[in-house]
């Protein structure tokens, strides 16, 4: 199962555990992405927290926790190669992964056609 | 994640006489200073800034302001006006000569920094966008007696930056291939009337070529269908300049900010200074002097972190990891396309200037290592010989 957010961030959903990312769009917009720093595994991360960092020449962005969870994974792929966020978004690209405290807050993120239409 | 939010402006943003272009060739529009200008154009900051450094980057600048000094009575006399408002030697520059200066205030800060070049029948100063309207009111103040001011609203502003630079403008106007850094001239290019000088804001070989508005599009037109030129954006402007240690105004410097805590004292030469023909004579002259003499308490430096993690302007800097007594802060910093690795500058206590010197950013609540550093962190590329 897919899901987005407002913020711009994707969640494949498998079981219990989110893999979460940010959207192509997402990284269209930052740009040439320079550095990411990942959560380490084992942090608690409160809905709406900063998880994570992106960081384009440009700018350094927080991606904020789209729900509340363990975290079970950074990608070090991505710290080792922040370009293959922008590469590959929403595959190599993947930030961290997430062991779901609260199933019912999967119910408020958007599905992929309110976040085509977001972005419009 | 948090993006940038589309210019929702408060006042109608101006664009320049290049916007159409911009547009069609793709580029992402950013509020500046009062302008919708291109930050970047679809190959991106990163490779716009190594294609500058590798070929010849194409650079708007028509934000900028083109003050035009026409003297009532003699250049001479319209140099030593303005060397009242600035501790530069305007009356030594020679014609055909430009060179950089600042408009300082009784503090001794900087109001704006900016070129002036001798036109050999009147003076032009270019001068940042966002400080344009202030200077040129700073100006009708003080010197409507002894100059009439002319805004060049009717001109636009290019810069061709790269180690191609030359041979590609040179194409069009051979002449401008015998000029040097900091030489400028009026040259007929593509049936214009242009005004081109050989600097630039990249740290590398250019020129900047003030042009009548309605033939700018096509000029830029004619150089990008060179396939050494490659359109460039104020993302990779500011990773150049910032490489090049060359400071921004508003970030690196500001009104609260001296010339020798900017450690721009090279830029006030000797007959402004005690001693000298005509020492002093500019607002803050006595905090200037004083302080080419005896130092300032802080001085801008450069920074280089040790790790990947780019520190940005705005950061605290301490002299250890864990105290709570800062010595300095951050102005510009991000990350160095041709360095390869993150770049910054900012101001420090005079006791943590010395190169090699380990301090602290504040990033994001962690203290991330930076060593004080010699500017620029890239070689600096102008033609200062023939």
């Amino acid at each position: 199962m897919l899901k987005f957010t407002k913020d711009h961030e994707w969640l494949r959903i498998e079981g219990d555990i989110a893999t979460v990312g940010i959207t192509p769009y997402a990284q269209e917009q930052l740009g040439d992405l320079v550095f990411v720093e990942v959560p380490e595994a084992g942090r608690a991360v409160e809905r709406g927290a900063a998880a994570a960092v992106v960081e384009s020449v440009k700018a350094a962005s927080d991606v904020y926790a789209p729900i509340s969870g363990e975290v079970i994974a950074g990608n070090a792929e991505i710290v080792k190669e922040p370009s293959l966020v922008n590469s590959d978004p929403m595959g190599k690209g993947w930030l961290f992964k997430l062991r779901i405290k609260d199933a019912a807050e999967i119910e408020t993120l958007m599905n992929e056609d309110a976040y085509q239409e977001l972005i419009g | 994640m948090s993006l940038q939010p589309s210019p929702a402006a408060s006042r109608p943003l101006q664009r320049t006489p290049l916007y159409p272009l911009h547009a069609k060739l793709g580029a992402r529009f950013v509020p500046f200073a009062g302008y919708e200008m291109p930050v970047q154009f679809p190959a991106g900051v990163l490779k716009e800034h190594l294609h500058t450094r590798a070929a010849a980057g194409l650079f708007d600048v028509s934000h900028m302001g083109q003050l035009a000094l026409h003297p009532r009575r003699s250049l001479e006399d319209a140099a030593v006006a303005l060397e009242a408002l600035m501790p530069i030697d305007v009356l030594g520059l020679e014609p055909g000569r430009q060179r950089y200066g600042f408009f300082t205030n009784s503090a001794g800060g900087i109001l704006d920094d900016c070129m002036i070049a001798n036109l050999g029948d009147h003076l032009l100063l270019v001068v940042n966008a966002a400080r344009k309207d202030a200077d040129e009111a700073h100006l009708r103040a003080a010197l409507s007696g002894r100059c009439t001011i002319e805004r060049r609203e009717d001109r636009a502003l290019v810069a061709l930056q790269g180690p191609a630079a030359e041979a590609v403008l040179a194409g069009l106007a051979p002449a401008l291939r015998s000029m040097r850094f900091m030489d400028v001239r009026r040259e007929k290019i593509l049936g214009a009337d242009c005004v081109v000088s050989r600097s630039g804001y990249t740290g590398e070989d250019g020129f900047e070529i003030s042009i009548p508005a309605a033939q700018a599009e096509a000029f830029a037109r004619k150089l990008l269908g060179d396939s050494r030129v490659a359109p460039v954006g104020l993302g990779a402007r500011d990773s150049l300049r910032l490489e090049a240690g060359l400071c921004l105004y508003g970030s690196d410097l500001d009104a609260g900010t001296t010339p020798v805590e900017a450690s721009l004292e090279w830029a006030i030469q000797k007959s402004r200074r005690a001693g000298g023909t005509r020492a002093g004579g500019f607002p803050g002259s006595d905090v200037i002097l004083h302080e080419l003499a005896t130092g300032s308490a802080r001085r801008r430096v450069g920074l280089r972190s040790q790790g990947r993690t780019p520190v940005r302007g705005g950061s605290t800097l301490y002299p250890d990891a864990q105290g709570e007594t800062p010595l300095g802060r951050v102005t510009s910093g991000g990350f160095g396309p041709s360095v390869n690795a993150p770049v910054a500058m900012g101001y420090v206590a005079r006791s943590a200037t010395a190169p090699g010197t380990v301090l602290f950013a504040d990033v994001r609540g962690n203290r991330v290592p930076v060593e004080v550093s010699a500017l620029p962190f890239v070689r600096l590329n102008y033609k200062r010989d023939m």
